[in-house]
């Protein structure tokens, strides 16, 4: 018989304890497995509701993200609008400041971008068009990621409830002009605009209209990568994530850093939109920015705000996407079991980084015993 | 009309209330869960994958009872609102992932979940139906004191909504009771202020936060089910739910952390949402300002957020330590 002291004694059944760092293949093989393990589950799933093949679905879906030439061209633009949505976030994030308002901050970049296209765009040359719309829209980005950051470098407001509600507000204004610049009028639509000019449309390289959009994107990953890594203001945006007073210490003004590091943000936002309307689709509704301004800081997180692992989160996601779009059309199921899938899948891969950060340990039935 | 326009507003303000009071328990225990809407889409459906199977198990709806007829997706949707609150919480307290990440990737999977059963929920169970109309369950939930029509204004302003419309008043006010006035509320808000010294007084950190945020998480899912069936009738449109679930989470921050006050924030909201359909009989308006008149619930929700934050007094400040994981090796 045990008495109440003994028991007392014994060690919790679970210890954990932050590890040291992991060597780099055992923390990516973490992340490897429980990307496997997601997919299994996904496939449980997948063959509750279809009851065929997980194999065959799979198939299905790789087919579908990049069967045909097009279809990896729409892939790579997928890939490459969500990955210039997480790289705007990224220097945000690396300071701790929770950006959740890049949703907005895109949508007026793209608003700015839509106003220049619609009031200038038979009045201008096209080279200056092009000027006004860039410097436009990134103005638009910037100023949407200035207000939510002066208040938190003056006033210590909750950047997270800040930006959340910039997003609606922006929301609301595009739906605004949309309506205002509707064509026909009152239809509720802008529809493609300068259809028959193309004035104010990113010039398509060749015969492919997306390229020109990933080869900008490609060019500010690298730069975005080298800022935050080689140059004085990424250290001080490292630092000041790491630690506010430490920053303050050694003499870095915090608050100049947030202002400048949410301009920067907001300005590739407003990139970002000005890729989408001008680049992409060639109008603007309410849902231009699609959810990409949340999948981009999952994105971003998922990659350890490292531009370059970016590349391949951001690949991951539109392709399971893309690909459980596939299968839904396939199996005539509803399009949103893409959102499932891409849930689940983030679910693991959030689960996986406690592996990589603590060990844990399990009580050893030797001390028990020995107790 | 304007008795009428108090009914609509209280009805677009009850799934708000439900999100609200739900988040804000979960916020006093440091957890800033942006799964909310998805939350709250996941309570719909699940409510109303229950109510479908029930119904399509009659044979006729004249068999339906009561009893089950509510109690059925009451339970799904209690249950599918807590499985999410409990990945929420397992990946943010037990595994003290990113809760800003976390919250966003609950929010994508519900919405999705809610979206792909809404619909392929029919072509799932293989009937005939053309929708999803649950017109029979609806009308266990949409049922009103009977006497409320007789009594005018009064009877439509105070005594005209369904059972779960007075439960959401009810558990937002026992909500306020218990965090302002029990040890249990105590214990939470000292959670959320400042864990390690909760935990150095011997409060479990980890049950505090789980409890919360599934409790939170299921009162919200309410939020979900009443909408579908009794705001909308039982009909579920895919992205009817839209943005309210965004809306719950800055009513939060409109009322400043106090359920009680939620219970007329949820209305004005409610007003305020839908406000542009009446004004327009008195002005003249375009689709244009309609778009920019809905914009008002947010921009009100900034303006608290701005003036709390600026006028720093302690006890309407956002909990100290929300959003932040707890680690109890880590100082």
């Amino acid at each position: 018989m045990k008495t109440a002291g003994e028991k007392l004694k014994r060690e919790p059944l679970v210890h954990i304890s932050k590890r040291a760092a992991l060597p780099f293949w055992k923390s990516w093989l973490i992340r490897i497995l429980s990307i496997v393990a997601s997919l299994v589950v996904c496939a449980v799933i997948i063959v509750l509701f279809t009851g065929d093949n997980p194999f065959a679905i799979y198939g299905t879906m790789i087919k579908g993200a990049v069967g045909t030439s097009r279809r990896v061209w729409n892939l790579m633009q997928n890939v490459a609008m969500l990955l210039c949505v997480s790289l705007a976030v990224t220097p945000a994030f690396k300071m701790r400041f929770w950006n959740i308002g890049a949703e907005g901050q895109v949508l007026m970049g793209g608003l700015a971008t839509a106003a220049c296209m619609i009031l200038f765009g038979n009045k201008l040359p096209p080279a200056l068009l092009m000027l006004v719309i860039i410097a436009a829209s990134i103005l638009a980005g910037a100023i949407w990621a200035l207000i939510p950051a002066i208040f938190k470098a003056f006033w210590n407001t909750n950047e997270t409830l800040f930006t959340l509600m910039m997003n609606y507000i922006a929301m609301q204004i595009v739906a605004y002009f949309v309506y205002i610049w509707s064509v026909p009028k009152g239809s509720g639509k802008i529809g493609v605009i300068n259809a028959t000019t193309n004035a104010g449309w990113l010039p398509s390289i060749g015969h492919n209209s997306y390229l020109l959009n990933i080869i900008i994107v490609a060019v500010l990953t690298v730069l975005v990568y080298v800022y935050l890594k080689y140059s004085k203001h990424g250290y001080e945006i490292s630092v000041v994530g790491e630690s506010e007073n430490t920053a303050k210490y050694i003499g870095i003004n915090v608050k100049k850093v947030i202002i400048r590091t949410m301009l920067l943000s907001g300005a590739l936002c407003g990139v970002a939109g000005l890729l989408l309307v001008s680049g992409t689709d060639h109008t603007i509704t309410r849902d231009t920015a699609g959810g990409r301004g949340f999948t981009a800081i999952m994105v971003s997180w998922l990659a350890k705000f490292n531009p370059l692992y970016m590349v391949l989160t951001a690949l991951l996601i539109a392709f399971m996407q893309k690909g459980a779009t596939e299968i839904s059309t396939v199996f005539g199921l509803n399009d949103s079991f893409s959102d499932i899938i891409t849930g689940i899948i983030i679910f693991f891969i959030i689960g996986s980084e406690f592996f990589i950060n603590y060990a844990v340990k399990f009580r050893s039935h030797k001390e028990v015993e020995a107790k | 009309m304007i008795t009428s326009f108090i009914h609509r507003a209280v009805m677009q303000g009850i799934p708000l209330l439900y999100g609200s009071t739900g988040e804000i328990l979960t916020e006093k225990s440091g957890n800033l869960n942006l799964g909310i809407p998805g939350i709250m889409y996941v309570g719909g459906i699940s409510g109303v994958i229950g109510a479908f199977l029930y119904e399509n198990s009659l044979a006729s709806p004249a068999d339906a009872n009561a009893v089950l007829a509510i109690g059925i997706p009451l339970i799904c949707c209690l249950l599918g609102s807590l499985i999410m609150g409990m990945i929420y919480s397992f990946l943010t307290t037990t595994l003290r992932a990113n809760q800003n990440v976390t919250g966003l990737a609950l929010t994508t999977f519900g919405i999705g979940f809610g979206n792909f059963f809404g619909g392929s929920l029919i072509t799932l169970v293989e009937t005939d139906v053309p929708s999803i109309t649950l017109s029979t369950t609806s009308h266990y939930f949409s049922k009103t004191l009977p006497f409320a029509h007789k009594l005018g204004w009064f009877g439509e302003v105070f005594l005209s909504y369904s059972f779960l419309a007075y439960l959401a008043i009810i558990i937002a006010i026992v909500a306020s009771i218990i965090l302002k006035h029990s040890r249990i509320g105590l214990n939470l808000r000292a959670v959320g202020e400042n864990p390690a010294t909760a935990d150095a007084a011997g409060i479990n950190v980890s049950k505090n936060k789980y409890f919360a945020t599934c409790i939170g998480s299921m009162i919200a899912g309410l939020g979900g089910l009443y909408y579908v069936m009794d705001y909308a009738s039982g009909v579920w449109s895919n992205d009817a739910f839209g943005d309210r679930g965004w809306l719950a989470i800055a009513l939060v921050i409109f009322t400043i952390w106090q359920p009680s006050i939620a219970i007329f924030g949820s209305i004005l909201f409610g007003g305020l949402y839908i406000v542009h359909n009446y004004l327009n009989d008195v002005i003249n308006m375009t689709m244009s300002t309609q778009e920019l008149i809905k914009m008002a619930p947010y921009v009100v929700t900034l303006l608290v957020l701005i003036i709390t934050s600026m006028r720093k007094k302690r006890e309407n400040q956002p909990p100290a330590s929300l959003g932040l994981p707890y680690f109890r090796e880590e100082r």
